[in-house]
C-alpha cells in the first residue's frame, strides 16, 4: 500500500536526521505538556474549590455585615450586624432550622512552653452541624455554657498537634491571649481549603469571645441553616426583609449587610476556575503554536533538501496530491508523536507538582488530553500544509536539475 | 507508430532574451525501435527528452504517445502518463537513498495504485540480474549494479518506451558496456529503448541516430 510505505519512508528519513526531527518535535511536546498540566492544575483548583463550599455544609445562608459586593470586609469593621438580629432571624424568619451567631479573630494560644497563633471563632454549638463539622475526641460545648460565658473550648486536629504534640488534650487548660481555657474536645479533620485551614482553628461560645477574648460588641457573620425542602431564595428574601426592617432601611437604601448561598458561591468560584483555566490553557497553546513554526521551519528546510528526491518520484508517477500527503504525513509524524510524548510529559507533570508545592491540586481530564492532543495534530496539518504544498508544486524538471 | 511527435516548439526566456530550445520537431518512433538522440550541450536534446518523457509540455505542435495525444494534459495526467508509459534511465541512476532496491523498483506500482507489488518488483530485479541484492539500499551497491536497480524500475510497470538520458555517464566503460548489452537485450524482446547522448561511441550501439543542433533535427532518419 502507498499510504504505509509513505509512513514508512517517512518514519525512515525523520530518524536518518533524528537530532534535527527531535527539535522540531521539542516545541510540541513541550506545548502539549504545557497545556495538559495547566488544565490539570485549573481542574484541580476547581474541584477543590468544590470540594470547600461543599465541605461547608448544604442549605447554608451567610449574612455578614456590609454592602453586597464588598469581598474581603474584615468581620467586626461593620457595626451593622448585632445578636439581637441573628436571634430575631432564628425567631421570625420562616424556613430557618437554625443559626449560629459568630465573631472571629486571630488569638495567641499557650500550652506549657507550646505557642501557637491561630484563628478563633466565638459560636454556639450549632455551628458544628450547619458547618458540617464532626467532634473527633471529647464533646461540644453546651447552651449552659453558652449563657454562662463558659471558657471552654474545642481544638482543631492541627492546632491539638500543635500545641499538645501527642498528649491527650481533653481537659487540659491552655492560655488564649492570657485568659485560662479549658479544652472540651477536638474537631474531626476535614483538611486544607486554601484561603484557611478549618482544622487549625480554635471555637468558642460567642459570649466569652465578645465580651472577654476579642472585645466586640457586634457579629462578624450569621450562619443560617435552612430547613430541609424550603426554598432557600424565598428564606434568603424574608431574612433580607426583616433585617431592613430592624435596620429600619428605606426603600431606595442599600442593605446595609450581604446574604450569600451556596450556589452563588459555587458560581463564582465556578467562574473563578473557569477564568484561570482558560489563562493559563490559553498561555499554554501559544507555546503549542510556537511549536507549529518550528515545525514549518524545518518541513520548508526539508522539502528543500530533498527537492531532487521529489523529482524522482514525479518523474516516476506521483501526482501532486501524493506528494503532498507524503510531507503531510512526515510533519504529522512528528506533531503527533510530539504529542504523545507531550501528554506523557504532561501527564507526569500534573502528577509530579503536587509532591513539590502544596499551593496546587492537579486533577489530568480525559477531554484535557484529548483536546491537546487534537491541538496539536491540527498545529501538525496547518503548518505542515504549506511546506507540502511547496513540495507538491515543484515543477519536475526543476526538481530533477537540483543538485 | 509509438511515438509521433508533429513540429514541437519550446522556448526559454533567459536574463531576457528568448532561447527557442525546440525549434520545430519533427519525429517518429517505431516500436521496438532503438534510437539514439544526440547532439551537443545546448542543442536542445534535454528538452526534447523532457517532453518525449512527458516531464514537460511543448509550447505548440503535437505529440502523440502509444495513440494517445499527450500534447496538453493537466500535470497530474502527464504524471499518470510518465508512470504508465515511460521508463525513466537517468546519468546519475536517481534512486531513492533510503529505501532498498526491491522498494525502489516497487513504487511506481504503488503510484499506480496498486497494493501488491514486491512480487512483481522482485521478478523486475531478477531480469536485471540482481536476484542477490534486493535487500540492499543504493549505497550498498555499484555503480553498475544501481543502474540495473533503476533499469528495473524503469521496466516495471511495463512502459511503451525506455527513456534513458546518458545512462552510461557515470560508469567506467566495461560496466557501461553491460549496461548497453542490457538494452540491447531489452530490446531485442521488442521493447522501444531511447537513449539521449552525446557519446558516439555510445549512440553506435543504435541502428538509428538522430542529431540536433539549434532545436532542429540536422541529420535525421539515418538508419543503418
Amino acid at each position: 500500500m502507498l499510504f504505509w510505505t509513505t509512513v514508512k519512508a517517512s518514519l525512515k528519513s525523520l530518524l536518518a536526521s533524528a537530532m534535527r526531527s527531535f527539535l522540531a518535535m521539542l516545541g510540541i511536546i513541550i506545548g502539549v505538556a504545557a497545556v495538559i498540566s495547566m488544565l490539570a492544575i485549573g481542574t484541580g483548583a476547581k474541584k477543590s474549590i468544590m470540594d470547600r463550599v461543599t465541605a461547608m455544609g448544604t442549605n447554608l445562608l451567610v449574612v455578614r455585615p456590609g454592602q453586597s459586593g464588598s469581598h474581603g470586609v474584615m468581620s467586626g469593621t461593620m457595626q451593622t450586624l448585632s445578636l439581637a438580629d441573628a436571634l430575631a432571624i432564628a425567631r421570625e424568619a420562616p424556613g430557618v432550622r437554625r443559626i449560629a451567631p459568630c465573631v472571629g479573630g486571630s488569638v495567641q494560644l499557650k500550652y506549657m512552653s507550646q505557642n501557637s497563633r491561630c484563628r478563633v471563632t466565638g459560636t454556639t454549638s450549632t455551628y458544628l452541624p450547619i458547618r458540617d463539622f464532626k467532634i473527633a475526641q471529647g464533646r461540644a460545648f453546651t447552651e449552659p455554657e453558652t449563657d454562662a460565658y463558659a471558657r471552654v473550648a474545642l481544638l482543631g486536629p492541627v492546632t491539638v498537634d500543635n500545641l499538645f504534640g501527642v498528649n491527650d488534650p481533653i481537659g487540659q487548660d491552655i492560655k488564649m491571649n492570657g485568659i485560662n481555657f479549658t479544652v472540651v474536645g477536638v474537631l474531626k479533620a476535614k483538611g486544607d481549603q486554601g484561603w484557611f485551614n478549618p482544622d487549625d482553628q480554635i471555637l468558642i461560645p460567642y459570649t466569652t469571645a465578645m465580651k472577654q477574648v476579642l472585645g466586640l460588641d457586634y457579629l462578624g457573620e450569621v450562619d443560617v441553616h435552612v430547613r430541609e425542602g424550603e426554598d432557600v431564595n424565598k428564606v434568603l428574601d424574608s431574612i433580607t426583609a426583616l433585617l431592613r426592617k430592624r435596620h429600619r432601611l428605606q426603600p431606595g437604601t442599600p442593605d446595609d449587610f450581604n446574604i450569600r448561598n451556596q450556589a452563588d458561591m459555587i458560581e463564582t468560584f465556578n467562574q473563578m476556575a473557569q477564568t484561570f483555566s482558560i489563562l493559563l490553557g490559553s498561555i499554554a497553546s501559544i507555546s503549542l503554536l510556537v511549536g507549529g513554526i518550528g515545525i514549518m521551519n524545518i518541513m520548508l528546510v526539508t522539502v528543500t533538501e530533498r527537492t531532487r528526491e521529489i523529482g524522482i518520484r514525479k518523474a516516476i508517477g506521483a501526482k501532486e496530491r501524493s506528494i503532498l500527503l507524503q510531507f503531510l504525513i512526515e510533519s504529522m509524524i512528528i506533531s503527533g508523536v510530539g504529542g504523545l510524548i507531550g501528554v506523557g510529559l504532561g501527564v507526569a507533570a500534573a502528577v509530579a507538582i503536587p509532591y513539590f508545592t502544596t499551593q496546587f491540586v492537579t486533577l489530568v481530564e480525559v477531554q484535557g488530553i484529548l483536546l491537546a492532543l487534537s491541538f496539536s495534530a491540527v498545529v501538525g496539518i496547518f503548518f505542515g500544509f504549506y511546506p507540502a504544498l511547496r513540495a507538491a508544486r515543484l515543477d519536475p524538471v526543476e526538481a530533477l536539475r537540483y543538485e | 507508430m509509438i511515438i509521433h511527435a508533429e513540429n514541437l516548439v519550446k522556448t526559454y526566456v533567459l536574463g531576457g532574451s528568448t532561447v527557442r530550445a525546440l525549434d520545430g520537431i519533427n519525429l517518429d518512433v517505431q516500436e521496438g525501435e532503438m534510437l539514439a538522440i544526440m547532439g551537443p550541450s545546448g542543442s536542445g536534446k534535454s528538452t526534447l527528452m523532457q517532453i518525449i518523457g512527458c516531464l514537460d509540455r511543448p509550447d505548440s505542435g503535437q505529440y502523440v504517445l502509444a495513440g494517445e495525444d499527450v500534447s496538453q494534459l493537466s500535470k497530474d495526467q502527464l504524471a499518470e502518463i510518465r508512470n504508465r508509459r515511460i521508463g525513466f534511465i537517468f546519468q546519475t541512476f536517481n534512486l531513492l537513498p533510503r529505501m532498498n532496491a526491491l522498494e525502489n523498483v516497487e513504487l511506481p506500482l504503488l503510484y499506480a495504485g496498486m497494493s501488491h507489488a514486491k512480487d512483481r518488483a522482485a521478478e523486475a530485479l531478477r531480469t536485471v540480474g540482481l536476484d542477490d541484492r534486493m535487500r540492499h539500499t543504493p549505497n550498498q551497491l555499484s555503480g553498475g549494479q544501481r543502474q540495473r536497480v533503476a533499469v528495473a524500475r524503469a521496466l516495471i510497470t511495463n512502459p511503451a518506451i525506455l527513456l534513458a538520458d546518458e545512462p552510461t555517464g557515470n560508469l567506467d566503460s566495461k560496466t557501461g558496456d553491460e549496461i548497453m548489452a542490457l538494452f540491447h537485450t531489452l530490446n531485442e524482446k521488442g521493447r522501444t529503448v531511447i537513449l539521449v547522448t552525446h557519446e558516439a561511441d555510445i549512440a553506435r550501439h543504435c541502428r538509428r541516430q538522430i542529431h540536433l543542433r539549434d532545436g532542429r533535427v540536422v541529420d535525421g532518419m539515418k538508419v543503418g
